[in-house]
């Protein structure tokens, strides 16, 4: 599905991110963990070809993502607020999104069942415009709106991060079962070891821009996640001394 | 305390996006403020001997009579181009700085604004020059100091106005009541605004007058804003009720009927986005000035096409000179879906060629003054659906403003919709049929003239799928530098 070579990031002389090769199969949900300043944006934007790469090149289903366009048939992705239209409502940017994916409103209609007991009854029939719902809100109607005409790949950046815990749990499974009915790939970042070690197939550990660790989830437990970012607290506060100003 | 704000104030203009990435912008408005400076200066220095040229009687008392326009057009001016004071209160509450100085900040920044400074370089050397005349200077640089508060007052004033539609409704009456009854000659209130004006140069303790409305307007606009520093009243988002837009007529369009009906939405429901659209109707009465032969200046018939293009332009040179910008806040979204740069581009290009349609027809009542005026409104709208409706789309390829839809998250609200960078990026596409215009009416004269013009649009139009192919090509190049832009 993904194929990444060579692939670096780099402004001025800081390497942001540079993965010199990846292979992601369809149908997997794969989890990127990482601090902050790891590259895991950067990576989903290159993915998306929002940005440039310095070197190397991601091909999605064999079609080079900063030659071609037409991955966009096939790939959706919720990475921020600026996948959201502010100022439709929750069923027209639906229906908006829809129509570029060429899904009629009875099927639509039908896909938007599932989300149902997420949306809570705080999205739908409201009669407000996104930019006045909530920052949670706003993430389900985005996560939502990923998902509609299947795509063979979606891509969410922080999905649980915002929503409230029950949310978050049926976000989980919500996830979990798309992924089995439409067969689709997921990608998703997050900050929570415990969800990524809950819901991924396949864990990918960036650090500081490169990538140090890829294991399936029989592999990684979720001490071993946790140990692997608490060690690496423990290896920089002994080599490097704390900056003084914080 | 205003000094540690005032710095934070000159990060934010010299690190904001546009003012970093435009170089060819900057130049721009350097060019433009040194022209209105230098307008400013020639007028302030000639007036008076213009005046004494003309013989229209004693040139101080002329310009005492006269100088309620200035001080009338300088509100309308402020009306439609002064930015408000935007500072971005919100992370400020939590510290340690009184509300009120805060306020205070953001309403004496005003004072730096080139609509205020500018006034120096007018009143300043016209002092000089009527004390050089023989006045008294004392008496001299006191009237000067009035009318500087005056158009201070004016500074205030339309903060107020922007703020209160009460206000706005009082001053734009006020206004427009006593415009018209002047020019339809019911009324002449020059006479009076004289003994006012005179006033102020003959009794010197008026200056106390003029300085205390000062402090008074000052006050309430302080007082409006200290009240609504709060998150849930002045800095509050204000939740809208939602206008509801039928899909059905839209979906016949396909594609093109999504993003069509989006940008409808983007218009409907976005403070904005109407500005825009109402600046764009404004500029169907800019005809006036040169149809009525009001301005001697404007009388050739290069002007009335130049008046011609500006009437029926308006939309397109408030709205799509801003095209791509409007999306600015969701691009990575169109840029990620399913969407191509030519449906993108082609529904932009129906709205304007719908708007300009519309402003078209409502500018018929030119008819009034007589075919041959009317012939330039329509030569002007031709050439503006065909040519301008498609090079507009290619000047704002290179734009990169970051537009701020819903205005409100700034303190006083951002009205920039319509501001000095939308005229200066007006030129060439004005400039360019009025060359075509001039060299064919010098060398073969005012039928040919507007058969050049006709013909130009003709070919503009044929020439449309590779102009598109062009503008695509840009949108392509420029992608990444655009959606940097809009997310810093």
């Amino acid at each position: 599905m993904i194929t990444v070579s060579n692939l670096s990031k780099t402004y001025k002389d800081t390497t942001v991110l540079s993965i010199e090769s990846l292979e992601l199969s369809k149908g997997e949900i794969i989890g990127l963990v990482g601090n902050n300043g790891a590259g895991k944006t950067t990576f989903f934007s290159l993915l998306l070809d929002l940005i440039k790469p310095s070197t190397g090149h991601i091909e999605n289903n064999l079609i080079r993502v900063d030659q071609s366009e037409s991955w966009k048939s096939n790939t959706a992705a919720f990475i921020d607020e600026s996948f959201l239209i502010g100022y439709l409502t929750p069923e027209e940017y639906f229906s908006f999104i829809a129509g570029l994916r060429n899904i009629n409103k009875a099927d639509l209609n039908t896909f938007l069942d599932r989300f149902s007991t997420f949306f809570n009854e705080e999205i739908l029939g409201k009669n407000k415009y996104i930019r006045d719902l909530s920052k949670g809100n706003q993430k389900k109607v985005g996560i939502a709106a990923a998902f509609i005409g299947a795509p063979e790949l979606v891509i969410l950046d922080e999905p649980f991060a915002n929503l409230d815990p029950r949310a978050q749990m049926q976000l989980q499974n919500l996830i979990r079962e798309i992924n089995q009915d439409l067969k689709c790939s997921i990608f998703v970042s997050s900050h929570d070891l415990l969800h990524v070690s809950e819901l991924c197939k396949r864990i990918l550990i960036l650090n500081k821009g490169e990538l140090v660790k890829d294991a399936n989830r029989e592999e990684i437990s979720l001490d071993t996640l946790r140990a692997f970012f608490t060690e690496e607290i423990a290896e920089v506060s002994e080599t490097t001394p704390l900056p003084e100003d914080g | 305390m205003l000094k540690t704000l005032f710095s934070l104030e000159l990060k934010s203009l010299f690190r904001s996006p546009t003012w970093k990435q435009n170089l060819w912008m900057r130049i721009l408005i350097v060019f433009a403020i040194l022209y209105f400076v230098l307008i400013f200066l020639s007028l302030g220095v000639g007036a008076y001997y213009i005046i004494e040229e003309a013989q229209i009687g004693e040139p101080f008392e002329v310009i005492n009579r006269y100088l309620i326009y200035y001080i009338g057009f300088d509100i309308v001016f402020r009306y439609m181009m002064q930015p408000m004071p935007v500072t971005n209160v919100q992370p400020l509450l939590y510290q340690n700085i009184k509300k009120s100085t805060i306020v205070h900040f953001s309403m004496l920044k005003m004072l730096y604004s080139f609509f205020n400074w500018s006034h120096l370089f007018f009143l300043i050397p016209l002092s000089i020059i009527l004390t050089v005349e023989g006045q008294a200077a004392g008496q001299v640089w006191g009237w000067s100091l009035s009318i500087y508060f005056l158009l201070l007052i004016n500074n205030y004033l339309n903060v107020l106005v922007n703020q209160k539609n009460v206000v706005f409704g009082l001053v734009t009456s006020l206004v427009l009541g006593s415009a018209s009854l002047q020019y339809f000659g019911i009324f002449d209130i020059t006479p009076y605004t004289q003994v006012f004006f005179t006033s102020l140069f003959n009794q010197s303790w008026l200056i106390a007058v003029a300085f205390g409305l000062l402090v008074v307007i000052y006050y309430s606009a302080f007082r409006h804003f200290r009240t609504r520093m709060y998150l849930d009243a002045g800095l509050a988002k204000k939740s809208e009720r939602t206008i509801s837009i039928s899909e059905n007529y839209f979906s016949r369009f396909g594609k093109l009927g999504l993003i069509l009906r989006n940008d409808v939405a983007l218009i409907l429901r976005n403070k904005r986005a109407r500005q825009a659209v109402f600046a764009g109707f404004f500029f169907i009465f800019y005809g006036l000035l040169f149809f009525t032969g009001a301005v001697e200046a404007y009388q050739g018939d290069t002007w009335k096409l130049f008046a011609g293009i500006f009437v029926t332009g308006g939309f397109l040179f408030s709205f799509g000179q801003y095209v791509p910008s409007w999306d600015s806040q969701y691009y990575p979204l169109l840029m990620t879906q399913n969407i191509t740069y030519i449906d993108y581009l082609k529904s932009k290009y129906t709205l304007i060629q719908v708007f300009t349609a519309i402003t078209t027809i409502l500018s018929s009542w030119y008819l009034i003054f007589g075919l041959e005026i009317f012939s330039f409104v329509l030569l002007g709208a031709i050439y503006n659906l065909t040519i301008n409706s498609v090079i507009v789309l290619w000047g704002g390829a290179y734009v990169r403003t970051k537009i701020d839809l819903t205005s409100n998250k700034k303190a006083f609200g951002d009205k920039n919709a319509f501001n000095y960078k939308t005229l200066l990026l007006t030129l060439p596409k004005i400039l360019l049929p009025v060359i075509i215009y001039g060299v064919f009416d010098y060398a073969l004269g005012p039928i040919a003239a507007k058969i050049s013009i006709v013909v130009v649009s003709i070919a503009g139009y044929f020439l449309k799928p590779y102009l598109f192919k062009t503008i695509i090509s840009i949108y392509q190049k420029e992608k990444y530098a655009t959606l940097k832009a809009y997310r810093s």
